[in-house]
């Protein structure tokens, strides 16, 4: 038997914008066809690469690697361990679903189909990448196009949102870079290769001076990805103005990457600094939860609302980022997966329903599940499952950062506890305004989603909401495999 | 001997009721009622037949079984049942009860087009309830905990397209969401205290084992914790102000959630985690206090309501204080007790008030009713047990389990004794005023209501059988296989004095059916400050206007002002100066390019001069 190299899963996708940039424009659905493939063989190989990754055995499995740049330590190096794997399985679900729902784009549809490929190759790379340039460089491959797409096909104020999204991530992107540039230089390894940087200082750590000045350029650059407070206010308003499959992608899996890269570079290659600066980032997490959940009350705006949520939500990340303990790592990374379906899943629906009213503000919406019923079941149960309710992966995640920050922040995790109830409200308030209440005469015309292909992105990317919510052990076994091995270093470190 | 897989099917079961009717019977009102009832009485079977197995064992045991959920090195939160004389009894009442209640709902419901969807949320709530009475363990407690609230939350804006409905669902809500945040700090802080050298533990056997090791000062406090959790799910004062408008949900839901089950988990809770609560007497206190006070304030609230429904709301929050009082005084059994016979005179009072609203399409307001009982003589006489077993009447059921709640107090408490004995009179009251004004006298000659179909007045005899007899099956006896003694003849005459009383005083003032109620006309301010139901709503949309929302627009107008515009104008200004520096670099005179470039030639000399 062949077994498909994790190279595929960036290939096809390539192959596939290489046949786009040859088809006749006005052949739209051969176009719609050839990117539908493009993204469904990558997910299928997603499934396929996270159920064959053994856990048991653990560290990086799958590995590809050819030399690049010699002198310099560069090379092509893919692989896989519990934690990446899964992010790549979170993009195949995103990516297939966020090409499903592109349906209504008619706007230049070519163009728009290569520039989402772009995104979604980008992010496959700098997940896959074991290699600290060819992340860096898949990231900005990821970055870039994100500009054209909400320029081109965004909503309301789409110039100046793209303007202040592009602005916040390259300032984020440059410091970062500053940061990944000083480390390479700091190990003196000559490599960029990460699993040789990693063993070698796990052995060698660097200066705790060196490792002091590095670890904030490297937590505030991609920090600003994840939106830390008070760097996030380009999130609610890029989200907004993005066209639909750019918020599912940028809000489910790119900023993600942020999360990941802090794992990877940050607290893995530089635990002692970690230990100093982690505090201040837990502060910073309650205020990212109860601020932002609160700025949520106030918007009227379905986007916004969803914006602000997700800005409030990856609080929960950091704060189980900066403690050391296996049950808050594991819940960050599973918190990473679950908050990314759910925030696909909303965006992917208010899009639905954005496409037939043509607003999103909750003043003039109501009672739409009479003509939608389907939409607003699923809608509902995305804001749920956004509130922490059990039988969702939320909850699990949440109650695993709860759990593992509880002994060594007390009252950050309290405060966390409260921003459950301040999301329940909002959420609540949401789907009532929205989706309850009389029907406005001016929506008698809507229609639901009817067919079963039309219903399917969504039916994806709730089942696999509930799976995971009420069977985690699943997800569980995988990403443990990888976040021991992890605190086991940091606690060596320490002594 | 407890046969594990009876346990596991009676919980199961109506889980896979209500996800087969989601995902296949969406669109078939009958097979969706079929599957759900088929469901609840399969499980009320087998909690018969574990009742039986838990009875013959002596002596008493607990059984406890439990599949991993998760499980990663230090943590491990499992999926289990523990089972006693406690949660055997609780479990027979939600699936005994909830079965007469879905059969009832199959007739309620039958002219609703959304019926699949109620029966799959009525299902999903069973399910959830089973597994608050048999989780061996915090964490699954507390997920069913939060589905309950869900499913209530559901259910109460079954009708979402009406506003009030939709409105009072996400008041359920959030109320017990704001309860449920001290009762998740709760579980954290007494899982972080567990650690007795065999690593934290959520479950609840050995729990009760690590207790006595536990600092008493921060037991208090998880106690206390977990009593917010307790007032938000049985609506305590001051979190109680959702139970009266969840009433805009159908009516059978009102019985079953509302009334018989979900709202008494708390008080379930309480008598579960009894050894939190047995070492920490200030707790105790608290928690005895707040019932006392939810008994008396609800009692008065009764009185001046002219829904049928919210009177046998307000009712329902009265005897839970009553309840939850006598679990601070010290007394689960007695609590548990109070909680069975009112399970069944409740459910019967809400469904004889359902059966009731639906011969009258949809009339909730008592005084739009007259001679109910001549109409409908199924419904009014099964009615007028329920009443006369709440009011603790000899020998209905009421009167035994009340009795032993106002001995306990007697014997503990004097001001509480007091307390709970004037919320009885008042309950006397208010349920004669309900009594005299709708079930007596002549039938308004207009009216053509008539009595209910079967599948509905079969539920109501069947609950108006257990709320007779329900005083002489023992249940005291089934939770702690102690004898129990004979009431204390003096405490049974007091309170059924007062009981005559209070239907007396209200047969004086309303059998004749006076056009205004005459509270109105002679206590005019008393009856205003009741109406305004001691302006807690008021109080509340305050805050919710007042600080929380401006606290929020604050907030957001910060970011706005300076986040925003120091980050994003602070950057575009740093550009835009330092472009304006460097401009004056380039100035386009030969002469100031050469300067520099000599300038630069000497240094780099000098440089290497120094190198040299």
């Amino acid at each position: 038997m062949i077994l498909p190299d994790l190279s595929w899963i960036l290939l096809i996708p390539l192959l596939g914008l290489g046949t786009l940039c040859v088809i006749p424009p006005d052949n739209i659905s051969l176009i719609r066809r050839v990117s539908g493939i493009a993204v469904f063989l990558p997910f299928l190989l997603s499934i396929w690469f996270f159920t064959s990754y053994d856990p048991v055995r653990g560290g990086f499995q799958f590995i590809e690697k050819i030399p690049w740049v010699v002198p310099l330590g560069i090379s092509y190096h893919l692989g896989i361990d519990g934690i990446n794997s899964l992010l790549v399985l979170l993009l195949g679900i995103v990516s297939l679903t966020a090409v499903l729902i592109s349906k209504p784009v008619t706007e230049r549809v070519k163009e728009y189909h290569i520039l989402l490929l772009t995104v979604i190759i980008g992010t496959y790379g700098a997940f896959l990448s074991l290699d600290i340039f060819f992340f860096y460089f898949f990231h900005e491959v990821a970055a870039i196009p994100v500009f054209l797409m909400i320029a081109i096909w965004g909503s309301d104020r789409r110039e100046h949102a793209a303007m202040k999204l592009t602005l916040y991530l390259t300032l984020g992107a440059s410091l970062s870079l500053i940061g990944l540039i000083a480390l390479y230089h700091a190990t003196g390894q000559n490599s960029f290769d990460l699993i040789q940087t990693q063993q070698y200082l796990a052995l060698h750590p660097l200066p705790i001076e060196v490792q002091y000045w590095i670890f904030p350029l490297i937590v505030m650059g991609f920090g600003i990805t994840l939106t830390l407070w008070p760097f996030y206010t380009w999130a609610p308003e890029g989200y907004a103005a993005a066209p639909t499959a750019v918020s599912m992608l940028h809000a489910g899996v790119l900023k993600k990457m942020g999360a990941y890269a802090i794992i990877r570079f940050g607290i893995q290659l530089m635990p002692q600094a970690a230990h100093v600066w982690m505090p201040i980032i837990a502060v910073l997490a309650v205020f990212n939860i109860i601020f932002c959940g609160l700025v949520a009350l106030t918007q009227r705006d379905l986007k916004y609302i969803f914006g602000y949520s997700s800005c409030s939500h990856m609080g929960y990340i950091l704060l189980g980022l900066a403690c050391f303990n296996t049950i808050s790592l594991n819940g960050v990374v599973f918190f990473m997966f679950a908050h990314g379906v759910m925030v696909a899943l909303a965006f992917a629906l208010i899009g639905f329903v954005f496409h037939q009213t043509h607003t999103r503000d909750l003043d003039k919406l109501g009672g739409m599940s009479q003509r939608m019923p389907f939409i607003a079941a699923c809608f509902m149960m995305a804001a749920l499952a956004s509130a922490g309710v059990p039988g969702f992966a939320n909850f699990v995640a949440e109650i695993m950062v709860l759990l593992g920050s509880w002994d060594q922040f007390r009252l950050p995790a309290v405060l966390a506890v409260l921003g459950l109830v301040i999301t329940a409200i909002y959420m609540l308030k949401t789907i009532r305004l929205g989706f309850h209440g009389p029907l406005k005469p001016q929506w008698a015309q809507l229609t639901d989603a009817q067919t079963p292909l039309a219903k399917l992105p969504y039916v994806l990317l709730l089942a696999v909401l509930i799976l995971v919510g009420c069977w985690p052990s699943f997800l569980i076994r995988h990403i443990g495999s990888t976040t021991n091995m992890i605190v086991a270093s940091m606690h060596n470190s320490e002594q | 001997m407890v046969t594990p897989l009876l346990v596991w099917i009676a919980f199961f079961i109506p889980l896979a009721a209500c996800v087969i009717i989601t995902l296949c019977a969406l669109k078939s009102k009958s097979l969706s009622s079929f599957l759900a009832i088929a469901a609840i009485l399969t499980s009320f079977i087998c909690t018969l037949l574990i009742a039986v197995q838990i009875f013959n064992t002596h002596p008493l045991v607990e059984y406890q079984q439990s599949l991993p959920w998760i499980q990663f090195d230090s943590l491990t939160v499992s999926w289990g049942f523990l089972v006693n004389p406690l949660s055997v009894l609780m479990l027979l009442i939600v699936t005994g009860v909830g079965s007469a209640i879905f059969i009832y709902s199959k007739g309620y419901m039958a002219n609703d087009p959304a019926s699949p969807r109620f029966f799959a949320f009525l299902s999903l709530f069973a399910f959830s309830m089973i597994g608050i009475v048999l989780a061996n363990n915090l964490i699954e407690l507390f997920i069913c905990w939060e589905l309950v609230g869900l499913s209530s939350y559901l259910l109460i804006g079954f009708w979402h397209e009406k506003p009030s409905a939709a409105d009072a669902g996400v008041k359920a809500f959030m109320v017990n969401r704001l309860a449920d945040f001290g009762f998740l700090c709760g579980i954290l802080l007494l899982w972080g205290l567990s650690d007795m050298g065999a690593g934290k533990s959520f479950e609840l056997t050995r729990l009760a084992s690590v207790v006595p090791y536990i600092n008493p000062h921060l037991l208090q406090i998880v106690a206390l914790l977990f009593f917010c959790g307790v007032m938000g799910k049985s609506a305590q004062v001051p979190l109680h102000v959702w139970l009266p408008d969840a009433m805009e949900g159908p009516t059978p839901v009102s019985a079953l959630i509302h009334a018989a089950t979900m709202v008494a988990a708390g008080v379930y809770l309480l008598a579960r985690m009894f050894f939190i609560f047995e070492p920490s007497p200030g707790a105790l206190a608290a928690v005895a206090y707040i019932g006392g006070l939810t008994a008396l304030m609800a009692a008065t609230l009764a009185v001046v309501e002219n829904d049928i429904k919210r009177i046998l709301a307000y009712s329902t929050l009265s005897q839970l204080g009553l309840m939850v009082m006598a679990l601070g005084l010290g007394g689960p059994i007695q609590g548990m007790y109070h909680l069975t016979t009112h399970a069944f005179f409740k459910a019967l009072l809400f469904l004889s008030a359902g059966s009731v609203i639906y011969a009258l399409h949809h009339e909730q307001n008592i005084w739009n009713m007259k001679g109910l009982l001549k109409k409908m003589p199924i419904t009014g006489g099964t009615f007028l047990i329920g009443a006369l077993a709440l009011c603790g009447i000899f020998p209905l059921s009421g009167f035994w389990s009340k009795d032993e709640i106002l001995s306990l107090a007697y014997a503990h408490n004097t001001l509480l004794y007091l307390t709970a004995s004037l919320a009885s009179g008042l309950t006397s009251f208010y349920m004669g005023r309900l009594f005299w004004v709708a079930f007596w006298g002549k039938p308004y000659s207009a009216d053509h209501s008539h009595e209910s179909p079967l599948v509905m007045t079969i539920p109501l005899i069947f609950l108006a059988i257990l709320s007779i007899v329900g005083g002489f099956i023992g249940i005291p006896h089934f939770l702690d296989h102690q004898d129990h003694p004979s009431p204390n003849i003096l405490i049974a005459l007091v309170s059924s004095f007062i009981a005559v009383l209070g239907l007396g005083l209200s047969y004086r003032l309303y059998s004749k059916r006076p056009v205004v109620d005459p509270l109105e006309t002679h206590w005019k301010t008393i009856y205003g400050i009741l109406k305004n139901k001691y302006y807690f709503d008021t109080v509340y949309s305050w805050y919710v206007d007042c600080i929380q929302q401006k606290l929020a627009t604050i907030l957001s107008r910060f970011e706005k002002i300076y986040i925003d515009y120091y980050c994003v104008v602070g950057l575009k200004n740093t550009t835009k100066a330092s472009g304006r520096v460097l401009r004056y670099l380039q100035t386009g005179l030969v002469q100031f390019y050469a300067l520099i470039f000599v300038l630069g030639a000497v240094f780099i000399f000098l440089l290497l001069a120094k190198s040299l």
